[in-house]
């Protein structure tokens, strides 16, 4: 279960550039195609992405191993777009509260396309960032209060074991006869009762892990940093590389004609 | 003998146990809904081919961290906190929101934030936490129809309408109702000694 | 007195402890944790802290690393109540960030961060030590406690409990602290991990020559480390909190009696049990076995449209439960113990071989356990998880009893038995998780048995439980095998094997060494 939740990429490239300027791309990128629903800036985009891949790491393979929900999830997106947007065009479906028109349907299709160009960046920028990484530049770059941010980070580490203690709490509730499995309702049920056990341990836990972090002396004013948290000339690239594929993305949909603001109707 | 009571830190300020407990409940509220969500697709699917909004009947599910982290800590900023926390933890799980998960969260934790401060941070009960749930709803609900990332933009203004309505009422029932007895059956295990939420179980739901 | 240091390290200043009636109170209860303790422990004392449970001796650690109190409070009465003084080299605790090192039970939280070099240095972050001397201190602690040969960003998770708790006191160490507390940093872990970490503690302390402070039930590990024994009471108005102080030997002689009936575990000790008097194990009949059987927790993974089975932790296994004999399951860490018990009780599926149930455990159900519905399951295996607490399901020990009988419609006609005889009965009110260590193991085993399986699984049922829980556990198993039940326990407890009797099976470590 820990593997599922790691997309760990290694010795790549941009798992040295910190984590602060990889952040600031795809917010950038994210904006950029957030702003307008056209196949061609998230075309664009998403083949960029694609191409990026090797240097975070990941292979298609891996890719299409982890990310097969995010492309279901896309796909449902586009489905329900199409069938809500405000028709224009020719009808092709009229099914009572459904219709989806050809203007529907290139919004729906743009949609999902979008949907894919914004989700992908982030696969690329959590593969290839460690949350550790992470944690040093949002306190020694981006000034975050470092109590806030190292008793996260502290707290993090634990995700793996909670899924574990997940699996195994319903284990032991199955050995006391609350079955998981039978109707919608009774699985409703047993999730909470899971839940609850989750909770209590998670809570158990966290604590006796502040104990130990106070012990350490963790929670005063000063302290120091064995890892610095630096920028280098690579960080000029990935922000430069985040702006160069949006600005690709805007060119492209404008100068195909298929620009179209999200807050401006369509 | 000398007897001194301890000197109580401020109540407002945040200690480290708040911390970090209210990380993991965040972190714990995710992997919550991950392992709920797999299973929910049999519940989720039906609801997106009959009249998608109705999935905002599920939304609240993803606002239990503001609400519960809030119950539990006591603290100003603490459903913020939580929720943007969440949002971070879906992110490094792979989200299909991508980086726009992180505001999501942070609004629908504002949504539940301003409920609770809106009482001074005094009040905990039942009907505020069913307001703070509908108050994360409803931002959750304008956030996914009229932000540029949000995943109804393409709505019609009836179909928007409908999926705020929707959003809303499960922040209430799912992040508010469910958040604030899980807050007091935890009260009762004595897991929350710490906390002034201790006393959670023995508080009237309504005054 | 301990040796100065080698290495050319700068040796620590040992810390004083100087308690005058002391006493602590938790936010939100009405007795004292501590009452009124005297204790003065000079500078490179080395002292193990002994009492039953109640005694206060958490608290008192707790106290000495400074990070007790602070509870947060609405001004009412529930506030925590300090009294008397309690002073590290003549100063408050919480005044002396960094002197004092804490190391508690649970492995797990024992780490901060994901990478053991950043693990180790967190301490000496916080002390705002400068960052070149904070890696000459990494790499020193590592090597002091024996995790040299790991690198400096190898994963915290991949390590077992024993070097996780070696990770912590490097933690600790590299913060230079002049006081070590250890609140029993063994319990959780293995005989192996039990002397890893009591060699490298002691090892640590010949070296910097730290004042040493540990709670543990398990007296012979640390007996000849250290150099007093001080036993707590729980406190009152007329008693002492300190019922007794001396050299180990003094202190263990003189009151070895009063120990034994507390729970503690002084050398040499092993609790009488019941001996089993339907001794004729041949005449059992065979109710479930494993047959080349294969155990992963992982499930397969789905991969477009086939199963990728799991890597198993363990192949190729053949056992038989028979009726009315125990069956031990032993071996090292790793070796899928734990994974072998869940699948042989129905709660994992199988990667490969059988599980299969003789028509006489199945009764109708099936061959296979792992298909059965929940409530086919209790009453034919049950299996008791390590945590009692993975397994409550309500807020009350009387309807966590009743639970099991009333899901399959019977009469709780077990309950009473059960309570009485797991001296339950003045606790069915209580919430099952406010229950102390002992009274959860009693618990759990309880309402497992409520259901009245055929088939008993217990993982781990002695971990960290103290000797009157012990020898209750043992005896009370040795009655239900008599009556037929099969037991069968994953455990690291020879003596307790020895108790039950019966067959062992013995796991070897898996062929893959972790990277």
């Amino acid at each position: 279960m820990r593997q599922e939740l790691n997309l760990s990429g290694g010795t790549a490239v941009l798992t040295r550039a910190n984590p602060l300027s990889k952040f600031a791309a795809v917010f950038l990128v994210t904006l950029v195609l957030a702003l307008s629903i056209d196949w061609v800036s998230a075309s664009v985009a998403l083949a960029c992405e694609l191409l990026l891949f090797p240097l975070a790491g990941l292979t298609l393979t891996l890719l299409w191993q982890r990310g097969w929900p995010l492309i279901l999830a896309a796909a449902v997106g586009g489905w329900s777009t199409s069938i809500l947007a405000a028709d224009s065009g020719r009808t092709l479906i009229d099914v009572g509260i459904w219709t989806m028109s050809e203007g529907s349907l290139e919004t729906g299709a743009g949609f999902l396309l979008r949907g894919l160009a914004i989700a992908l960046p982030a696969v690329l920028l959590m593969s290839c960032t460690d949350p550790t990484d992470l944690a040093d530049a949002l306190a020694q770059k981006a000034r975050l209060p470092h109590r806030f941010v190292l008793g996260t980070l502290a707290a993090m580490r634990l995700v793996g074991l909670m899924a574990e203690e997940w699996q195994t709490i319903g284990m032991a509730r199955r050995a006391r006869g609350v079955g998981s499995r039978g109707s919608v309702g009774q699985r409703i049920k047993a999730t909470l009762g899971q839940s609850f056990g989750l909770l209590v341990q998670a809570i158990r836990r966290a604590s006796r892990l502040a104990v130990t972090m106070e012990a350490r002396g963790f929670g005063g004013g000063e302290r120091t940093w064995a890892r610095e948290s630096t920028f280098s000339a690579l960080d000029v690239w990935v922000v430069a590389g985040g702006a160069l594929i949006s600005g690709l993305a805007v060119t492209a949909a404008v100068s195909a004609g298929t620009w179209n603001m999200v807050w401006l109707g369509q | 003998m000398s007897t001194a009571a301890i000197k109580k830190t401020t109540s407002r300020s945040w200690r480290v146990v708040d911390i970090v407990v209210a990380a993991l409940i965040a972190i714990a509220g995710g992997i919550i809904f991950w392992a709920w969500s797999q299973g929910a697709a049999a519940v989720s699917a039906p609801m997106n081919a009959v009249y998608p909004p109705l999935t905002g009947l599920l939304a609240g599910g993803w606002m239990i961290p503001a609400v519960l982290g809030m119950l539990i800590i006591r603290k100003p900023g603490a459903a913020l906190f939580c929720e943007t926390i969440a949002a971070t933890g879906e992110l490094f799980m792979g989200s299909q929101y991508g980086a726009s998960v992180l505001f999501s969260g942070f609004v629908q934790g504002l949504g539940a934030e301003i409920i609770f401060a809106i009482f001074v941070y005094r009040k905990f009960n039942l009907p505020v936490s069913l307001l703070a749930g509908a108050g994360a709803g409803l931002f959750c609900g304008l956030n996914d129809s009229f932000a540029p990332w949000g995943w109804n933009i393409a709505y019609s203004g009836g179909d928007k309408l409908a999926y705020i309505v929707f959003t809303a009422i499960s922040g209430a029932v799912i992040a508010g109702a469910l958040s604030w007895i899980a807050t007091r059956g935890l009260a009762r295990t004595g897991v929350l000694a710490s906390f002034a939420s201790r006393k959670a179980a023995s508080e009237p739901a309504f005054s | 007195m301990p040796a100065p240091s080698q290495h050319g390290s700068p040796a620590v200043r040992p810390a004083a402890v100087s308690a005058h009636g002391w006493g602590w109170r938790h936010a939100g209860r009405t007795r004292p944790a501590v009452h009124a303790l005297d204790l003065d422990i000079r500078p490179g004392e080395r002292v193990l802290l002994l009492g039953p449970s109640g005694a206060g001796k958490s608290t008192l650690l707790h106290a000495l690393a400074g990070v007790l109190g602070d509870a947060d409070d609405d001004g009412e009465a529930a506030e925590s109540d300090e009294s008397g003084s309690l002073l590290v080299d003549g100063a408050p605790p919480r005044s002396r960030r960094g002197r004092a090192g804490l190391m508690q039970q649970d492995p797990e939280t024992q780490v901060v961060l994901s990478r053991v070099g950043d693990d180790v240095a967190f301490g000496a972050e916080n002390l705002a030590v400068p960052r070149d001397d904070i890696w000459t201190r990494v790499h020193e602690a590592l090597a002091d406690v024996g995790l040299s040969h790991l690198s400096l960003d190898h994963p915290t998770s991949a390590l077992s409990g024993g070097q996780k708790q070696r990770l912590a006191l490097a933690g600790i160490l590299a913060m230079r602290p002049g006081l070590i507390l250890l609140d029993e940093p063994t319990a959780n872990l293995d005989p192996a991990g039990v002397l890893e970490v009591r060699d490298a503690v002691a090892r640590c302390l010949d070296k910097t020559g730290a004042t040493l402070v540990v709670v543990e039930h398990r007296v012979g590990v640390w007996k000849d480390l250290v150099d007093r024994i001080v036993v707590l009471q729980p406190g009152s108005a007329s008693d002492p909190a300190v019922l007794l102080d001396g050299p180990p030997d003094t202190v263990l002689e003189g009151a070895r009696e009063m120990l034994k009936t507390a729970g503690v575990w002084v050398p040499g000790y092993v609790p009488a049990t019941r001996h089993r008097t339907a001794a004729s194990p041949a005449d059992g009949d065979l109710l479930l076995a494993a047959d080349n059987l294969a155990v992963s927790r992982e499930r397969p993974r789905r991969s477009r449209f086939r199963k990728i089975p799991p890597v198993p932790v363990q192949e190729g296994i053949a056992a038989q439960v028979i009726s009315g004999q125990a069956l031990a399951i032993t071996g090292p860490n790793g070796a899928g113990k734990s994974t072998f018990a869940l699948t042989l009780g129905g709660l994992l599926a199988p990667v490969a071989g059988t599980v299969g149930a003789e028509p006489r455990l199945g009764q109708g159900a099936g061959p296979d356990p792992y298909r059965w519905k929940a409530e086919q399951l209790i009453e034919r295996i049950g299996t008791v998880f390590q945590e009692p607490e993975h397994q409550f399901v309500t807020g009350r020990v009387l309807d966590e009893l009743q639970f099991g009988p009333r899901h399959l419609g019977h009469g709780a006609e077990r309950v009473d038995e059960l309570l009485e005889r797991l001296r339950l009965t003045g606790l069915v009110g209580a919430n099952p998780y406010t229950l102390s260590g002992g009274e959860k193991r009693r618990l759990s085993v309880a309402t497992v048995l409520a259901a009245s399986p055929r088939v008993l699984i217990l993982d781990e049922p002695t971990f960290g439980q103290d000797a009157n829980t012990w020898a209750e556990l043992a005896s009370f198993l040795t009655e239900l095998l008599d009556t037929g039940t099969a037991v069968v326990s994953v455990t690291h407890d020879a003596e307790f094997t020895a108790a039950l009797g019966g067959a062992e099976l013995r796991l070897s470590a898996p062929e893959r060494v972790a990277p």
